[in-house]
């Protein structure tokens, strides 16, 4: 087991470092501000970066749209720091091939 | 002919910048179209233009203009090109309807749009002594409405000092209130545009980047304005929200995450329902009455990433199925924050809602926004101990507010608006 990520066939395979990289790329996209080396991967994520609930949905929304990825409220809670988004979406990601990243 | 004129994008706005113009002159343009970009403290804002016809007579990119400044002329369909000994004349009329006349205005009411902008510009262009027109800035006194004693009418400080002795019956007696104010704010606006287009030897302004501070400031005097002039009342009361959260849980589990709907949604929507239901609380101040509006277009307060705040109209929010709603509400988010405003959407809130949301505090008291006569408050949802039926509950709830101006209604009418909008909450599958 490396720290590979399956993804489509078709698609390269999704490193960790790839997901994070997205991750962090789709919360920029609705915080254009943010500077990713300021931000403590382990630490309260909305505390940090300042996502209204309007934010936080596009970050979802960016998030589902670049893995494929359902992201049901229910789960919300468990999204508190960059570390944790990485956790779950890798999660999300391994126990199936994922869908094609591009919606 | 009729002038367009430049708008006032809220309250807060004196002048403003071209910095595109999407049409050329000759062309023809249509109603409702967006024809040039301003550039404001709240950042470039799309003007739309309101009627049909050819337009003409562009104005200049790059200079700062003040409300009520003729942007261009249009033509109407049909009109012939050459202008007639009586349609000048004619034309004062015109321009109030060439922008529809923001309700927004602190510019636009009775006082100082008596002449044609053409006027206003072309007394921008006087003659006066830098003392005076230093003078004239501070005092927030425009050039335009001074006779000039010095050579060739130029106007002179001391003409500055009188004129400015005589304002406060002159403004006295015009008309109370918002109108009033406006007439200062005009003046203000005029005097600050008094520098740059009549000397330009000093250096042109140049293209106003975003500005956090400009913002600030202007906000604070929009806010000061209304705090002098309106007679705010407060009310809140808690609004149990179990069963629109069920709701909206039960319906965000059942679609897409991009047709998820926030809490905002609802509270919107609700909102523009009750507005309707209770009379004094929708519509605009001006010229010394409350004049209701039909339709609740719903400021929406939104908050800038770098600071600042600003409230476009959602329009027609009382008509909206939630989906449409929500979508209208997110794009107006987002184009708030990246460009892409349209003039309407900033002159044409009836009304302002402020949601604090889930970081927020429990409550907000908020301050109104003329010419509007209300602003509506929601805080953070928060558990609280809920008494129902004489059982305590653990209940999620939201302290809705409204703050109110008493020129146009009471606390009877404000309680009943409360109420009416706690009653809308409880049944969220009828919004």
């Amino acid at each position: 087991m490396t720290t590979d990520i399956p993804a489509t066939p078709n698609a390269r395979p999704l490193t960790a470092d790839a997901l994070r990289a997205g991750v962090l790329a789709a919360l920029r996209e609705v915080a254009p501000e943010l500077d990713s080396a300021q931000l403590a991967p382990d630490r309260p994520l909305r505390r940090q970066v300042d996502l209204d609930s309007m934010d936080w949905l596009r970050v979802i929304l960016g998030w589902h749209e670049r893995f494929g990825v359902d992201i049901p409220e229910a789960d919300y809670g468990q999204l508190v720091s960059v570390d944790a988004v990485v956790g779950y979406l890798a999660g999300r990601l391994r126990p199936e091939p994922a869908r094609p990243v591009v919606t | 002919m009729t002038d367009f004129l430049m708008p006032a994008l809220g309250a807060d706005m004196t002048t403003g910048e071209l910095v595109q113009w999407h049409v050329k002159p000759g062309d023809t343009v249509r109603r409702g179209a967006v024809v040039a970009v301003v550039e404001t403290h709240k950042g470039a804002i799309d003007v739309e233009v309101f009627l049909d016809g050819v337009i003409d007579e562009l104005a200049p990119l790059h200079v700062p203009l003040p409300v009520g400044a003729r942007l261009a002329r249009v033509r109407a369909p049909g009109q012939a090109g050459a202008e007639g000994a009586g349609q000048v004349a004619a034309e004062g009329a015109g321009a109030a309807a060439a922008v529809r006349r923001p309700p927004v205005s602190a510019a636009s009411p009775a006082v100082p749009v008596a002449g044609p902008a053409a006027t206003r510009i072309d007394a921008l262009r006087r003659k006066a002594s830098p003392a005076a027109r230093r003078r004239a800035r501070e005092l927030q006194v425009a050039l335009d409405t001074l006779a000039g004693t010095g050579a060739g009418g130029a106007i002179r400080l001391a003409d500055v000092e009188r004129a400015h002795h005589g304002l406060g019956d002159v403004a006295a007696g015009a008309s109370e209130g918002v109108a009033a104010e406006g007439a200062s704010v005009e003046r203000a606006a005029a005097a600050t545009a008094a520098g740059p287009i009549t000397a330009p030897a000093e250096p042109a302004a140049k293209a106003p980047a975003f500005d956090p501070g400009a913002m600030r400031l202007a906000i604070g005097n929009a806010m000061a304005r209304s705090k002098r002039e309106i007679p705010h009342y407060y009310l809140s009361e808690p609004v149990p929200m179990r069963r629109a959260l069920d709701w909206l849980r039960a319906h965000n589990e059942a679609v897409p995450v991009n047709q998820r709907l926030l809490p905002a949604a609802l509270l919107l929507k609700a909102v523009a329902r009750a507005l309707l239901a209770v009379p004094g609380l929708n519509g605009h101040h001006v010229d010394g009455a409350f004049k209701p509006a039909a339709a609740v277009h719903a400021g929406v307060a939104i908050r800038l990433r770098g600071g600042g705040l600003i409230a476009p109209a959602l329009h027609d929010a009382q008509d909206q199925p939630l989906p449409q709603l929500m979508a209208a509400l997110a794009s107006l988010v987002q184009r708030a924050r990246s460009g892409g405003l349209r003039s309407s959407e900033l002159t044409d809130p009836t009304v302002t809602v402020t949601a604090l949301g889930e970081q927020g505090a429990t409550a907000v008291f908020g301050v109104i926004h003329p010419p509007q006569v209300a602003l509506v408050g929601f805080g953070r949802v928060q558990e609280r101990a809920w008494v129902d039926e004489g059982r305590v509950l653990a209940m999620p709830v939201v302290e809705a507010s409204l703050s109110a101006d008493h020129r146009a209604s009471d606390g009877l009418t404000g309680s009943a608006f409360l109420a009416e909008l706690c009653a809308q909450l409880q049944q969220p599958e009828t919004l």
